[in-house]
């Protein structure tokens, strides 16, 4: 399927490369030439998906801490209302992607890689798609910035090119920003849904740049397609001549993983993003197209993120195409809405077919992040032989990472070492499990070795707790020895000091002392017994 | 001759001095090698290693008197850790302490049948055990370590091990399928 060619830039017949272009273009380590198969989905312009009878809303879509939910079932919802509230700074709320009633908020099964049941807020729509309060700032350039990013933070928008990172924090670097990037890359194959968002709503883009833009006062603008997208480029440099912006769209040369942020950053700018920080940290922000989108529609329309662009495509799908979909549809449905499936379908995929993971059932909805249902018919993946330690691998890693290494550690499940080999900058792009003749499926090692990594800390703080409070169990059993046994001399020492028989002054006065102890003890129990009976 | 004996001692009294006070100053305070394996150790403090908790299984290890497999909760994990810290080979678990469960577990107080005999929380040795004589008990779930320490003392046996249910955020992704290694026929 694919033919690696590391290093390769982009195909010089390609006419977007215009003269007006001033960015000089650089090149990252190693990538893949794919087979896009992105031509099946953009014959047919974006298409409002219908209005299903139940939405399923996961209450967690985003990177993050989980939201609060604050509706109940049985209440009526507007479109727009807020159905969770976010409970820390990184953390996003959901909203009612149309009006109804709340029929259920319980475990449910969500598109996962592991197939588990998550907390989910199930509405039954009227069908009226009544709106609730809308706030919006269309004036944007003289509001404050804070209320925008509260704004923006309150409407749930996340990253939608797949990471659902809350854009809000990513809108708050903490110091100045040189280089804003629109991310219109989408390099992985068979997605073309912002391909298909560029080419229809290429103003509204640039509008939601430009509220960026204001917000981070970022000097230089540029938005980065690759090359095989001429319809996007074209309406976007149509688009940015028509607004105010001073932006520039840079057409790349279609290798992937160039809409990694890293490695974007890395070709427009030459800049690398050290593994340990973020693009913000050596003054850059970089948003996906369809955040822009969001963006837009929350500050300028008041309209929170409940829907998104959303690709169904494959060879088992009749016709494969875009959809304006709510949050919350069932994947079953949009995929009826593509015609069905054809005969043979083998696998669904939510995501590409490089990044992607395979779902048991189309019976789950969408959430922010699903930027495509891929249903393939044909997945012959033969069965992996040992390394012979080729290094084709290494080649293809965009990331500079030594993948053979990586799964020599993953493998002994040496997860120190793996470290070492920086594991955590693996972007899990796939591209050297597809170049690797022996057919080892890589990225699965790597991904076990990193939630094996996460767990292990998670133990570690358990067990950390656990000590602390065996100590503390150990030093309170110690401290009540000691206790018992000081309070055992003070007896003793009590008794040798007792007044020697034929003291009769004293002996009398301990027979009354003992009688009033008798005595308080009796009047005690009488109240006590009061006080039941009362 | 002379010069060179004072110069000699005078150095060695220099230098005696120096580790002298570089002993006092960077005085280590324990055993850090114990430190290092308590660390390594799941503190379930259960007890199945035949020793009383955690630290004493660290302490008899490091004194050579225990061998590394002996960790049940703790499992592969702890047994390559523990190889790496003390630059052993790693051995499969000693199935005489018992067997490692993927799937954590915790104490449960069935509340009908609760006594308030306390006789369980003397028993548990992180104190997760809430009550007090002739009142009913109840575990904390997160504090408890799953050492089933707790089930053999109680009298009416209401202590149950109940698997923890796997959270969605805490998933895995399973260990892939080895590489089949397949065996090369040589053609003569």
């Amino acid at each position: 399927m694919a033919l690696a060619i590391p290093g390769t830039t982009g195909n010089p017949d390609t006419n977007c490369y215009d003269m007006s272009q001033s960015i000089q273009l650089h090149t990252f380590h190693g990538g893949l030439k794919l087979d896009g198969h992105k031509a099946i989905s953009t014959s047919h312009p974006i298409k409002t998906a219908e209005l299903p009878a139940t939405l399923l809303l996961p209450v967690q879509q985003h990177i993050g801490q989980p939201a609060d939910v604050i509706v109940k079932p049985g209440e009526q919802v507007f479109k727009g209302q807020k159905l969770t509230r976010a409970s820390d700074y990184i953390s996003a709320p959901i909203h009612a992607p149309t009006s109804g009633i709340i029929s259920a908020v319980e475990e449910r099964l969500v598109p996962h890689p592991s197939g588990l049941k998550a907390l989910c807020i199930e509405i039954q729509t009227d069908g009226k798609d009544k709106w609730g309060e809308k706030v919006s700032y269309p004036d944007f350039r003289n509001t404050d910035i804070v209320t925008l990013r509260n704004h923006i933070r309150e409407s749930g928008i996340v990253g939608l090119g797949g990471a659902a990172f809350p854009t809000s924090v990513k809108l708050n670097p903490g110091r100045s920003i040189d280089t804003l990037i629109l991310n219109g890359a989408e390099c992985e194959p068979y997605i073309t849904c912002d391909d298909m968002l560029m080419r229809e709503h290429a103003a509204d883009i640039v509008e939601g740049m430009a509220i960026m833009q204001f917000m981070l006062s970022a000097e230089q603008c540029i938005i980065g397609i690759e090359d095989n997208k001429p319809e996007a480029i074209a309406a976007m440099r149509a688009a940015v001549k028509e607004s105010e912006l001073a932006a520039e769209v840079v057409a790349i040369p279609t290798i992937y993983p160039t809409g990694g942020e890293k490695q974007l950053i890395k070709i427009l700018t030459n800049q690398e993003v050290p593994g340990d920080s973020l693009p913000a940290d050596i003054g850059i922000v970089c948003q996906n197209v369809g955040t822009a989108k969001a963006v837009y529609d929350a500050v300028i329309h008041g309209q929170p993120l409940i829907d998104r662009v959303i690709t169904v495509t494959g060879e088992g799908i009749a016709q494969p195409q875009n959809f304006l979909a709510l949050i919350g549809t069932s994947m079953a449905e949009l995929v009826a809405q593509a015609g069905g499936y054809k005969p043979g379908v083998k696998r669904l995929i939510m995501g590409g077919s490089m990044m992607g993971f395979a779902l048991a059932t189309d019976e789950i909805p969408i959430i922010k992040a699903s930027n495509c249902i891929l249903a393939l018919t044909e997945v012959e993946q033969p069965p992996a032989q040992p390394c012979i330690r080729c290094g084709k691998c290494e080649q293809v890693c965009p990331a500079l990472l030594l993948p053979q290494q990586l799964f020599w550690y993953a493998q002994a499940k040496d997860f120190d070492k793996i470290q070492d080999y920086h594991l955590f900058d693996c972007i899990e792009c796939g591209c050297c499990a597809e170049v690797c003749p022996s057919h080892i499926p890589l990225v699965q090692y790597y991904r076990f070795a990193k939630t094996e990594i996460w767990n292990q800390e998670r133990e570690k703080v358990k067990s950390d707790i656990a000590r602390e409070r065996h100590i503390f169990h150990e030093e309170r059993l110690e401290r009540l020895k000691k206790e018992k046994a000081e309070r055992l001399a003070k007896k003793k020492a009590a008794l040798k000091n007792r007044p020697k028989v034929g003291d009769a002054e004293a002996k009398k006065s301990e027979i009354e002392a003992a009688l009033a102890r008798v005595k308080a003890k009796k009047e005690k129990q009488t109240t006590t017994q009061k006080n039941i009976e009362r | 001759m002379i010069i060179a004996i004072l110069s000699i001692s005078l150095l060695a009294t220099l230098f005696g001095l120096l580790l002298g006070v570089a002993a006092q100053r960077f005085k280590v305070e324990g055993d850090p090698i114990v430190d290092q394996i308590d660390a390594l150790l799941p503190q379930t403090q259960c007890g199945q290693c035949t020793f009383p908790g955690c630290r004493p299984y660290a302490e008899a290890m490091a004194a050579g008197e225990a061998d590394i497999n002996q960790c049940p909760p703790g499992g592969e994990a702890t047994i390559l850790a523990l190889a790496d810290l003390l630059g052993v080979d790693p051995k499969p678990l000693n199935e005489e302490h018992g067997e490692h469960s993927d799937v954590k577990e915790v104490a449960v107080v069935i509340e009908e049948y609760c006594i308030g005999c306390t006789l369980c929380i003397q028993a548990c040795p992180v104190d997760a055990i809430l009550g007090a004589a002739k009142q009913m008990h109840t575990i904390i779930e997160s504090e408890c370590t799953g050492c089933e320490l707790c089930v053999d003392p109680c009298p009416v046996s209401c202590i149950e091990m109940v698997p923890l249910k796997q959270r969605i955020e805490e998933w895995r992704w399973p260990y892939p399928e080895q590489p089949a290694i397949q065996t090369r026929t040589v053609t003569t």
